[in-house]
């Protein structure tokens, strides 16, 4: 007999369902049995939700775990980790290890790692070239069998039309979404930030929007030409946005993520040249910023992702020219959409938990039993406390780096309980769980 | 030979306008920060304070006293993680003028080579006792990053193309020298202004100032986005000439330019160029500035270099005015008065 988990007096929000409810959720061992009363039945644990929002785990599609190759910065058992205290059960993590994730014994690697580390469940994503070296495709079918859900060369683009031609039509037979990073690499030799009044006046090297752009519009008209899906990572640029909803309106199939630091953080940042605040994308004008929260809002951008990209310190912490691009994201999140998106009120819980849940998971084709609480559905729940208020503080982060641009922020909302399949796999609350003796 | 008498002259005129400056000065504010790292940070009367404290150490200099003692004891420390030849020698003469005991630290003859990162070099000259760090880096940013992980004031002589504050303070006092003044006068500054940290150091004081900054260039390297700082674009020099008090040709920075952003050497002399034929267009009293090295014969011909509008020698010598001042102020000292 399963073991029967009680999640008690908590507002249950399932956006697949369309439910926001207070009602108690029930799981039976590794699955949701739902939300219906269960008359006379005895938990063996009861979590205690009360004044928190109980959702389906939180699914982050754009994560670097830095295993095989940079453990100093981040393994997949750290990454995981940090991943849980974000409220997310499930990540995906980019192949843009060392080596490359371009093999099936690779793919397999990461998922076995995953598994031994027991934190949040990882599905990788697969090289779409060889090597990540832009020119040949790898073998997608070999790697879609391994367990890949995704083909990216993410850390650089597919620069090849070609290439990226056959990508998008030969994925189509797996049915599984390219990931792309625009960037027109012409345009954004020795830059650093974004192309702009901000860049002008620090003296630093700047990456035009367009750069992005070019590379949106030629893919969403490669969707169109080949029938290929296309999904357009960490978007970042007004006229993306644009591209993308024009896109969509012609019914190409193309979707888009955002990242938190696109949404809260402009170029304005980097005028103390803290290399904290340097990623790719970069951050953009506050006009961006506008664009893209309206993108989110209007559902022309999917899904938020955090584009997760630990360096360790001494990486890091250096001139601004030699310091790698990226910042942490997955311990962050939830805290900077709270004050970015539902803290205005352009959005609700509900509409912000949908792109955390069911919209990645039907990006990468597992909406079957993920990013949902219907009944049979895989028991991966988030314990979210709205209004917990917090400091940000890197020395509380279990992600293996702490480069992060929020460092002291005083911020609100907060995952208290993170379930895996079932399992308890973070607790920040102890007292809310009670076990039958 | 006959270059004598025009310097002379000059150096009389200098000192006369020196005078004429300090008379209509106004009360005096002070420094109060511990490290110089852009002109962006400073107000209007903070930069004229710099000024006056470099003409009271230049008015020394003229009078014979070289030697002054407000450093006596104190480590500067030079990293130069980029060649300079000038700025790096006036830092060092400027930090002995003083009193001060320096260390020069250059990378091809360092621990960088052997891998050590840039702030822990930085922490071991500190350890060392250095109180004063003068540094130049190719990286916008560095002297400010250092700041965080040291004690000791840091000096900006140079950060890729953001600022360097020194050369566009030795500017002004060389304006103001000549001038009288630096507000309602009209500057051109010409040539790579965005690979150019003096035109940004310039651009934040001449406006802070007061006076009217025009650039000049193609617009390549001179993109209209600069009004967004205050100033006119022009592309065309012969055109902007005659309107100027000042015109400060900024050097082509070849090293720096990571793509042709002009098609060759012989068009952008053509173009931008300060010949004899372009002095002749401007004013009489048209000043020449030049923050060097000077490529002759790319941004100027060496009659223009050597002539009498040029105050190219001008300017290094209050360079080293201009660098005590910096020194001793954010060690928290003024300058001797004139009068004991």
């Amino acid at each position: 007999m399963a073991k029967l988990t009680l999640i008690r007096g908590g507002r249950v929000i399932d956006p697949a369902q369309n439910l926001d409810e207070m009602v108690d959720l029930w799981i039976e061992g590794t699955r949701v049995l739902g939300t219906e009363p269960m008359p006379g039945a005895v938990p063996d644990r009861t979590i205690d939700a009360t004044g928190l929002i109980v959702c389906p785990g939180l699914i982050d599609v754009h994560v670097h775990l830095r295993e095989p190759g940079n453990e100093e910065d981040e393994t997949i058992a750290t990454g995981a980790d940090a991943a849980l205290a974000g409220g997310w059960t499930t990540i995906v993590s980019m192949p843009n290890t060392r080596p490359p994730i371009d093999t099936p014994a690779a793919v397999e690697f990461v998922i076995l790692q995953a598994k031994r580390a027991g934190k949040a469940i990882v599905l990788p994503s697969a090289c779409v070239s060889k090597n990540r070296a832009g020119e040949e495709l790898a073998e997608l079918g070999k790697l879609y069998e391994a367990g890949a859900v995704a083909f990216t060369d993410d850390g650089a683009p597919i620069s090849h039309a070609g290439l990226m031609r056959r990508a998008l039509e030969y994925s189509r037979m797996f049915d599984v979404p390219i990931f792309q990073h625009c960037q027109v690499n012409e345009l954004t030799a020795g830059a650093v930030m974004n192309e702009g009044d901000v860049s002008l006046r620090l003296g630093l090297t700047g990456m035009p929007p367009v750069a992005e752009e070019i590379m949106v519009a030629r893919d969403i008209m490669l969707a169109e030409l080949t029938g290929g899906h296309v999904h357009i990572q960490h978007l970042s640029t007004a006229r993306s946005v644009e591209l993308v909803r024009e896109g969509k309106a012609r019914g190409v199939r193309v979707s888009a993520e955002a990242c938190p630091h696109h949404i809260s953080l402009t170029d304005e940042n980097l005028a103390k040249f803290d290399s904290n605040f340097k990623m790719n994308p970069p951050l953009r004008t506050a006009r961006d910023v506008e664009a893209v929260i309206h993108g989110i809002v209007d559902g022309t951008i999917d899904l938020i992702a955090t584009d997760h990209a630990p360096h360790s310190p001494e990486k890091k912490n250096r001139e601004l020219d030699q310091a790698p691009f990226g910042i942490l994201g997955l311990e962050t999140m939830l805290p900077i959409v709270r004050q970015t998106l539902i803290e205005p009120s352009l959005m609700t819980w509900p509409e912000v938990i949908a792109k955390l849940t069911i919209e990645p998971a039907k990006l990468i084709r597992v909406e079957q039993y993920k990013g949902h609480l219907k009944p049979g559905a895989e028991a991966s729940v988030t314990l979210i406390d709205p209004d917990r208020a917090w400091t940000i503080d890197v020395a509380d982060f279990r992600s293996k780096s702490i480069n992060t641009p929020y460092q002291g922020w005083s911020v609100q909302g907060r995952a208290v309980a993170t379930i895996v399949c079932g399992e308890v796999r973070y607790l920040l609350d102890s007292h809310r769980e009670t076990m039958m003796a | 030979m006959n270059m004598r008498k025009p310097l002379e002259f000059r150096r009389l005129k200098a000192a006369s306008n020196q005078r004429r400056t300090r008379a209509t000065m106004t009360a005096t504010t002070s420094f109060n920060h511990r490290h110089l790292l852009a002109l962006e940070q400073l107000t209007r009367d903070e930069i004229h304070y710099i000024l006056d404290q470099a003409d009271i150490y230049a008015a020394h200099a003229n009078a014979g006293r070289l030697k002054h003692s407000v450093l006596t004891g104190t480590l500067v420390a030079q990293l130069f993680f980029e060649n300079s030849t000038r700025t790096r020698s006036s830092f060092g003469l400027a930090a002995r003028r003083l009193g001060a005991d320096t260390l020069d630290f250059s990378p091809s003859s360092s621990s960088i080579s052997k891998g050590e990162s840039f702030i822990d070099t930085a922490q071991n000259l500190v350890a060392m006792g250095a109180k004063i760090l003068v540094v130049r880096h190719s990286v916008p940013g560095t002297p400010q990053l250092l700041t965080q992980y040291t004690d000791a004031s840091v000096v900006n002589a140079g950060d890729g193309a953001h600022e360097h504050p020194t050369q566009a303070l030795l500017d002004l006092m060389t304006i103001r020298q000549r001038k009288g003044r630096i507000e309602g006068l009209t500057v051109a500054l010409v040539g790579d202004i965005l690979h150019s940290r003096v035109a940004r150091s310039n651009i934040w004081a001449l406006r802070k100032l007061g006076a009217r900054v025009i650039l000049c260039g193609p617009p390549t390297l001179v993109s209209d986005r600069w009004t967004t700082m205050g100033c006119e674009v022009h592309h065309h020099l012969d055109t902007i000439l005659p309107e100027v008090d000042v015109v400060n040709v900024l050097r082509i920075q070849f090293e720096r330019q990571r793509s042709a952003l002009f098609p060759s050497v012989a068009e952008y002399f053509e173009l931008y160029g300060m010949t004899q034929r372009r002095i002749e267009m401007g004013r009489d009293d048209l000043l020449l500035l030049a923050p060097g090295p000077i490529n002759r014969g790319v941004e100027l011909t060496p009659e223009v270099a050597d002539g009498p509008n040029s105050a190219i020698l001008d300017q290094v010598r209050n360079g080293l005015a201009v660098r005590m001042a910096v020194l001793s102020l954010v060690q928290g000292h003024a300058a001797a008065p004139l009068e004991f």
